[in-house]
């Protein structure tokens, strides 16, 4: 009450008090008894709305029951009045969609023409990861390294996203209308101006479609051109079967396997299905030391990873592998032209190889790799054939190519007819030819020929710069399509998303010059197979789509023998070279491949197998010859770099310049290796200008090998970038080699190669990991005999877990972000001469007692009751003790910002369940605990434990070796802890006590004892 | 002097040690040891020299703010270190500049506690150094880390997250015994300084420096109740900042010894690191006395018997610190562990081997030249070496570190290391910080302590028990 306005009238306060009749009456001062008018203007003043109520006494009960209600009304009354606006849940969403959980959807990725079955992961809509489809025969859940990093193409800000004419851009309708005025022309003469120039296709849709457009111009050509195809087996298979055959093998059931130059574990139609087939006969896996090992033996004129795992390798000139070949034949009595062959100083090698092969007659393989010269191709047929292995290992079926051609025929005829001038119209689908089409056929200037020129293309690219109409290439996870696998086996394709921008596939493109122009490709594909599939099409449709296979398209085997006499067919063998010239030799690069991935950041930073390098190619060179040409390199002081001398190789008149080498143990004598696919000058932001050009001196006559070049030391040194510079163990027992031999007399020997302290050797309790939480103990074990060091689990890994590319010169600071790593370690004392080199994929080991977890002054790595090292990155301040602490080194420091923020497509790539890290965090592999919680949710809501399997980190996943296992090793009926139990089983770097949840299988080698200069 | 003076050789009452100079010159009295001092301080006129180095190590502290806030800004990848070498000029210059700072503490405090008088003259810029060091050393845990903003985690503060720091962890002992030795010693610095802020206040002219010193001095009259406890903190302080000199560096070795890489997992470190701090300590002191006592003119005050006290400590630390590498290398081959044994072999024949006997040079062999007589007295030769003997320290623990690191368990990780310019620039950044800072305080603050300095004079022993700490 006011202090200052006391009106208090006393007499009005006796009059009101006498007034009132019995009972209590309330008043909380004299001025309100009193009731005075100047107290009524006094409550009118300060209580507005409430005078009334006051001035007629009301009791404090109703004036309190007034508050409240009107306390509860002011909330309404405060709000301004809203028209009704209706949102509608998700009530209908699409089948099985649920947000934030994934999906599955069964396509493959064309590779050469040649499919290989994919599950790719769809999250929200969008593919963020790419596994195998484990139903498919080829991949059976594995995929190579470039699956993997196919998702980053999808993704790449640099590919074309309009059509354009002449570098404008225009709809797809004008396009349309332009090529329709051609037909026009070309249909009164039969389509002779017209030609199309494709990749190696086994897609039977594409196949039909280019069919009709050739019934109906028959005058128009289709040639196919791809530098890295397998021609040469296709003409080899024509040589020994009369028509193209394509051949599978089971490498399961070999016991012996001779690879003629073939690199069958590392990439090739089918390399998935053989790998896993060789590495089941590479290991054991219960305790029966009876193992039924396979031996692989090995001649060839690289170094590949295959010549890695060869028990017995040869390293020769290149044009000492057929003459190599053909005296290996000899010994099956298969006769060669009158020739018969040299065996030079490999004799008694040869010798036990023959005989060790004869003793495996039906349970043997010889292949050939693709680059060897049809000859040896057919000489391989002729040897499987002389030991019974058709129809048991070796398989022959129809060519998988659609039109299978000699491509190298078929691109100088192409280059004829449009030097001649008879070529109106040139359409090339996909392909890049003015890069990598053979340098003597000068393919730029020829192309330039045509009136018009037409490109379907991904990237604006060298063959686009030339081109008048770009057609932007839709990639395989936007489009529907359908492929052949090694066996035969059609996939379709099926898109994961909508096209991120206006592009179209190849069948899109090819209707355009069909009656139906304008089709969707799903049309496209789906009326092909509506006249194929004949009954209940829908259900079959639906079911060859959902299972990435459609049935019955397995290829029959046939029982087509070698032909007696196609020995006869064959010209005078090749000369032998004179003697110590340097032989020059092709090979595609293990990142790039033939340039299609050089844009590639996942493909660039994946270290290639065994040399480690990134971002660079180089030239494989032996360290005899390095010295005999006074070739040198060094490492760097930055800690990934390598400092190396380059030469200039010329050939034909033609040179390319600044080649880097790499003096690699194991390279063959007198051979220097290029690796295809580098020194592209439109290829994108991150491929462009990067490495040498070796198809500058390719040619068409030798595609492959050539001899007679000439390589000069330049006296410039280049710096390459690698995450592996030393490949000596250093007496450290890192990777455990053993023979079958020994490994029968002490199943343990690899084990107690080193002291294991006892688990209970400690002052401190020991965490019972048996009996907490949920129960699980994960654990990881890694065969290094199975391991064929592919990396492919590497890039795995990188897109799994949102891993960035930090870029060459990051890398030669040593700052590559990989979690998991592939070692490389040589054995022996030779280097002219070494053993392996052994891989062994390194992850985070998972300590028990983890030097990294105590060293942390922030609690940012702490340990889980399931055993999982567990990296907190938002608590993570980066003082890199834990990495310092390290032994294994598997931890990865952002030194700078290496995430790129910016770039929208890659915001739809990235996993949404792992976090993005930014600067100044530590990260390291964490056994995919996404995966785990995943899992553990799953099954926690079914009410059941985790099943054995059920939790496939992503390396584990994609690894065609089956080399790397994960599980709870609390069930001892895991996988994980049976492989565990073997003798052959061993902590990395035991001594130190580390306790890691990471074990090693011992490498289990099975060299031949008759062959005594080779381990 | 007659031959009564106490500093005389030939009286009996010569509380000297057989030296052969004295603590100080003889004909001083208390005024001209006060006008002496103070008088550098606040003479109106500053000698140009003095603004000539200001400028060159502001404009040096200029690049170390760029230096710094172009790595807040990019990260610590400007710098050069990788994987596996996680640490490497950051670390290395953490260590140098606090063991630098260790000759300061014991200067001040142990020698106090051991009553040495000839620790008065040096003490106060001694200390001064000590907290200089140590304001350059603590930048680079600070801002080495990969988010140094985050850097308050490592403190033990109730928090929101509901987390503590990671106390296993010697990075946290390191901040511990880091922040005490910062505390502690600017403490002891300022306490001391008191009375000698008190007599600027009273000699200075202009109204300003007046007010200022006045204000620092808080309030000192030199009363006989605020001498005596004056005393009493001083003692405190100093029996607070003994152990710190051997236990600041003893955790700072902890960073490495608790670690398992070889080279580091040392149980010798603690005592090693100390001894090599003493030494790289008394080197800096050396290295700021010789230069300040010519420029100054204060060869009365600091005379040639600190020279070769010096001269002799770090002789006797030096001998401890080669004794370690010996030891280092015995231990290596002695423990038969192939990786200790290929880490001491990689040291004297790998990569960087050039450093490691570079090294032994600067460390081990140059200081033997300080056991002859000659050498210590001249002071070029003592001048020379306490620089071989700073850069040497630096070496060292460039070794320990960078060598240790980068070819440890795992061959395929092994990787070299090479710093860039930036990782100069923020090391001689910090060296003109450094030196800036201490130009500042030779300038504005008393360089010797004055009252100190009046204790040891004749006229102070009157009375035998009287003379002050």
């Amino acid at each position: 009450m006011p202090s200052k306005d006391r009106h208090i009238n006393f007499a009005l306060m006796r009059d009101r008090i006498l007034s009132k009749g019995g009972g209590k009456q309330f008043w909380r001062s004299l001025e309100e008894l009193s009731d005075s008018p100047e107290f009524q203007e006094f409550v009118e003043r300060e209580y507005p709305q409430h005078a009334e109520e006051w001035d007629s006494a009301v009791e404090r009960r109703t004036f309190l029951k007034l508050m409240g209600a009107s306390l509860a009304l002011a909330g309404l009354s405060g709000c301004a009045y809203q028209p009704p606006e209706k949102i509608i849940p998700y009530v209908n969403n699409p089948e099985d969609a649920v947000p934030g959980k994934p999906l599955f959807y069964a396509t493959a990725m064309p590779f050469g023409g040649i499919a290989s079955g994919l599950l790719v992961r769809s999250s929200d809509g969008r593919p963020t990861k790419v596994e195998g489809n484990p139903d498919h025969p080829d991949s059976m859940g594995a995929t190579d390294r470039f699956a993997q990093g196919s998702l980053l193409d999808l993704y790449d800000p640099d590919r074309l996203t309009t059509v354009t004419f002449a570098g404008q851009s225009r709809p797809w309708t004008s396009f349309l209308g332009d090529m329709a005025t051609m037909l026009n022309t070309e249909r009164q003469r039969k389509g002779a101006g017209l030609r199309f120039l494709t990749e190696t296709i086994t897609s039977p849709t594409l196949a039909a479609q280019m069919k009709g457009i050739l019934t109906e111009l028959p005058s128009a050509k289709w040639h196919q051109y791809e530098p890295a195809s397998r021609n040469n087996a296709g003409v080899g298979s024509v040589f020994a079967f009369g028509q193209a055959t394509n051949t599978t093998y089971d490498f399961e059931k070999a016991d012996r396997i001779f690879s003629i130059g073939s690199d069958f574990l590392n990439c090739g139609p089918g390399s998935l299905r053989y790998t896993r087939g060789y590495a089941r006969r590479r290991r054991t896996e219960g305790d029966d030391p009876n193992v039924n090992m396979n031996r692989l033996y090995l001649v060839e004129d690289t170094f590949s990873i295959t010549g890695a795992k060869a028990d017995h390798r040869l390293g020769l000139k290149p044009s000492e592998m057929e003459p190599f070949a053909r005296a290996v034949a000899a010994a099956f009595g298969v006769k060669f032209g009158g020739a018969v062959g040299s065996a030079g100083a490999h004799g008694p090698w040869i010798a036990a190889l023959v005989k060790d092969l004869q003793s495996a007659r039906g349970k043997s393989i010889v292949i050939a790799g693709a680059e060897q010269p049809p000859a040896i191709h057919a000489l391989a047929h002729s040897m499987n054939d002389a030991l019974g292995n058709v129809g048991a290992t070796v398989f022959h079926s129809g060519a998988l190519e659609a039109n299978p051609q000699d491509q190298i025929a078929s691109i100088r005829d192409l280059v004829n007819d449009l030097n001649s001038g008879v070529v109106e119209t040139l359409v090339i689908v996909s392909g890049n030819p003015v890069y990598n089409a053979p340098a003597d056929l000068n393919f730029r200037d020829a192309m330039q020929k045509a009136r018009t020129r037409v490109h379907l293309t991904s990237h604006d690219n060298e063959t686009s710069e030339l081109c008048h109409w770009l057609v932007p290439e839709s990639h395989y996870l936007e489009s529907w399509g359908d492929a052949r696998a090694f066996d035969g086996t059609v996939t379709i394709i099926q898109p994961l998303i909508e096209p991120l921008y206006q592009s179209k596939s190849a069948y899109e493109l090819m209707a355009a010059f069909s009656q139906q122009v304008d089709r969707k490709g799903y049309d496209v594909i789906r009326d092909y197979w509506g006249s194929q599939i004949t009954s209940d099409f829908d259900a079959t449709w639906n079911k060859a789509v959902h299972d990435g296979i459609v049935p019955n398209t397995v290829y029959q085997t046939s029982t087509a023998a070698v032909k007696t006499d196609w020995s006869n067919q064959q010209t005078a063998p090749p000369q032998n070279p004179p003697a110590g010239g340097i032989e020059i030799n092709f090979r595609t690069d293990p990142s790039a491949y033939d340039g299609r991935f050089v844009n590639n950041g996942w493909l660039q930073e994946n270290p290639k197998p065994i040399t480690h390098i990134t971002w660079d190619n180089v030239a494989y060179v032996s360290p005899r010859t390095a010295r005999d040409l006074g070739l040198n390199q060094k490492e760097g002081w930055t800690g990934g770099n390598e400092k190396v001398d380059t030469i200039n190789v010329s050939y034909q008149n033609r040179t390319v310049g600044n080649v880097p080498v790499w003096i690699l143990p194991g390279q063959p004598d007198g051979v220097i290796t290029l690796h295809l696919g580098y020194g592209r000058t439109r290829a994108g932001r991150v491929g462009n200008g990067i490495g040498y050009n070796a198809y500058a001196i390719r040619t068409s006559d030798s595609p492959w090998a050539i001899q007679g070049a000439s390589v000069k030391a330049t006296g410039e040194m280049h710096e390459i970038a690698s995450t592996q510079l030393h490949f000596n163990m250093e007496n450290r027992h890192l990777v455990r080699i053993q023979s079958v031999d020994e490994y029968r007399k002490k199943p343990n020997e690899a084990a107690e190669l080193e002291p294991n302290p006892p688990r209970d050797e400690s002052f401190y309790p020991q965490y019972d990991y048996k009996n907490q939480g949920l129960g699980y103990a994960w654990g990881m074990a890694i065969d290094t005999s199975s391991c064929v060091g592919c990396n492919a689990c590497v890039v795995a890994c990188t897109s799994e877990n949102n891993i960035p590319v930090v870029g060459k010169e990051q890398v030669m600071r040593g700052r590559e972000m990989h979690w998991l790593r592939v070692d490389a370690y040589y054995g022996g004392k030779d280097e002219n001469k070494p053993e392996g080199p052994y891989f062994m994929p390194v992850p985070c080991m998972h300590c028990e007692n983890a030097p990294c977890e105590p060293v942390c002054p922030v609690h940012a790595t702490v340990h889980s009751a399931e055993g999982i090292n567990d990296m907190v990155y938002n608590r993570c301040v980066g003082t890199r003790y834990c990495s310092n602490n390290c032994p294994y080194k598997v931890r990865r420091f952002n030194f700078l910002l290496y995430q790129d923020w910016d770039t929208p497509t890659y915001k739809l790539m990235r996993n949404p369940e792992v976090t993005v890290r930014s600067r100044g965090v530590m990260e390291k592999c964490t056994y995919c605990i996404q995966r785990i919680q995943n899992a553990k949710i799953e099954s926690e809501r079914e009410g059941r434990a985790v099943r054995d399997g059920e939790i496939v980190t992503a390396c584990a996943a994609v690894c065609p070796a089956e080399a790397i296992v994960f599980g709870n090793i609390n069930d001892p009926n895991s996988r994980v802890s049976k492989l565990k139990n073997q003798g052959r089983n061993y902590p990395l770097l035991a001594d130190l006590n580390t306790r890691p949840r990471t074990t090693y299988l011992s490498v289990l080698r099975n060299p031949n004892p008759e062959i005594t200069e080779n381990a | 002097m007659s031959s009564e003076s106490p500093n005389s050789a030939h009286n009996p009452n010569f509380e000297s040690h057989h030296f052969t100079a004295p603590v100080i010159e003889a004909g001083h009295t208390y005024a001209t040891v006060t006008d002496r001092i103070s008088s550098i301080v606040l003479k109106r006129r500053t000698p140009i020299g003095w603004y000539i180095g200001f400028f060159i190590t502001f404009l040096v502290v200029q690049m170390l703010m760029m230096t710094v806030t172009y790595l807040v800004m990019k990260g610590i990848g400007i710098w050069g270190n990788n994987i596996p070498v996680g640490w490497a000029f950051d670390i290395i210059n953490f260590v140098w500049w606090i063991g630098i700072g260790h000759a300061g503490t014991l200067i001040s405090a142990i020698l106090l506690l051991l009553r040495q008088e000839w620790r008065t003259s040096i003490n106060r810029f001694a200390e001064a150094m000590t907290l200089f060091a140590v304001a350059c050393a603590g930048m680079f845990p600070a801002l080495h880390t990969g988010r140094p903003w985050l850097d308050y985690w490592l403190f033990p503060y109730p928090n929101a997250m509901g987390i503590w720091p990671q106390f296993r962890s010697p990075l946290m002992w390191d901040v511990f015994a880091v922040s005490t030795y910062a505390t502690v010693s600017a403490l002891f610095w300022f306490i001391g300084l008191i009375p000698d802020f008190a007599t600027l206040r009273d000699r200075a002219k202009s109204k300003p420096f007046k007010i200022i010193y006045g204000l620092v001095a808080m309030g000192w009259r030199g009363s006989a109740r605020h001498w005596h406890r004056f005393e009493n903190a001083y003692l405190l302080l100093a029996g607070l900042a003994t152990p710190l000199v051997l236990s600041v560096h003893t955790i700072v070795s902890f960073d490495f010894s608790i670690g398992i890489v070889p080279g580091w997992h040392a149980t010798i470190f603690p005592p090693y690191f100390v001894a090599g701090a003493i030494y790289a300590g008394f080197a800096m002191v050396l290295f700021l006395t010789i230069p300040l006592r010519k420029w100054y003119g204060l060869e009365d005050f600091i005379t040639m018997k600190h020279i070769t006290f010096m001269a002799k400590v770090m002789l006797a630390t030096g001998l401890i610190v080669f004794y370690g590498y010996i030891m280092e290398s015995f231990f290596g081959w002695y423990s038969g562990n192939g990786f200790e044994r290929f880490m001491i072999h990689d040291r004297q024949t790998g990569n960087y081997a050039f450093i490691y006997w570079i090294l032994i040079f600067c460390n081990g062999v140059s200081p033997q030249v300080l056991w002859f007589k000659r050498v210590r007295h001249s002071i070029p030769m003592v001048f020379i070496v306490s620089v071989i003997v700073s850069i040497g320290m630096w070496l060292e623990r460039f070794v320990i570190i960078v060598q240790s690191l980068h070819k440890d368990f795992v061959p395929s990780s092994w990787g070299n290391y090479a710093p860039t310019a930036w990782d100069f620039s923020m090391f001689f950044g910090t060296i003109g910080l450094f030196f800036m800072l201490l130009f500042l305080f030779v300038r504005f603050l008393p360089m010797i302590s004055i009252f100190e300095m009046r204790t040891i004079l004749p006229e102070a022993k009157i009375k035998e028990g009287a003379k002050a700490a």
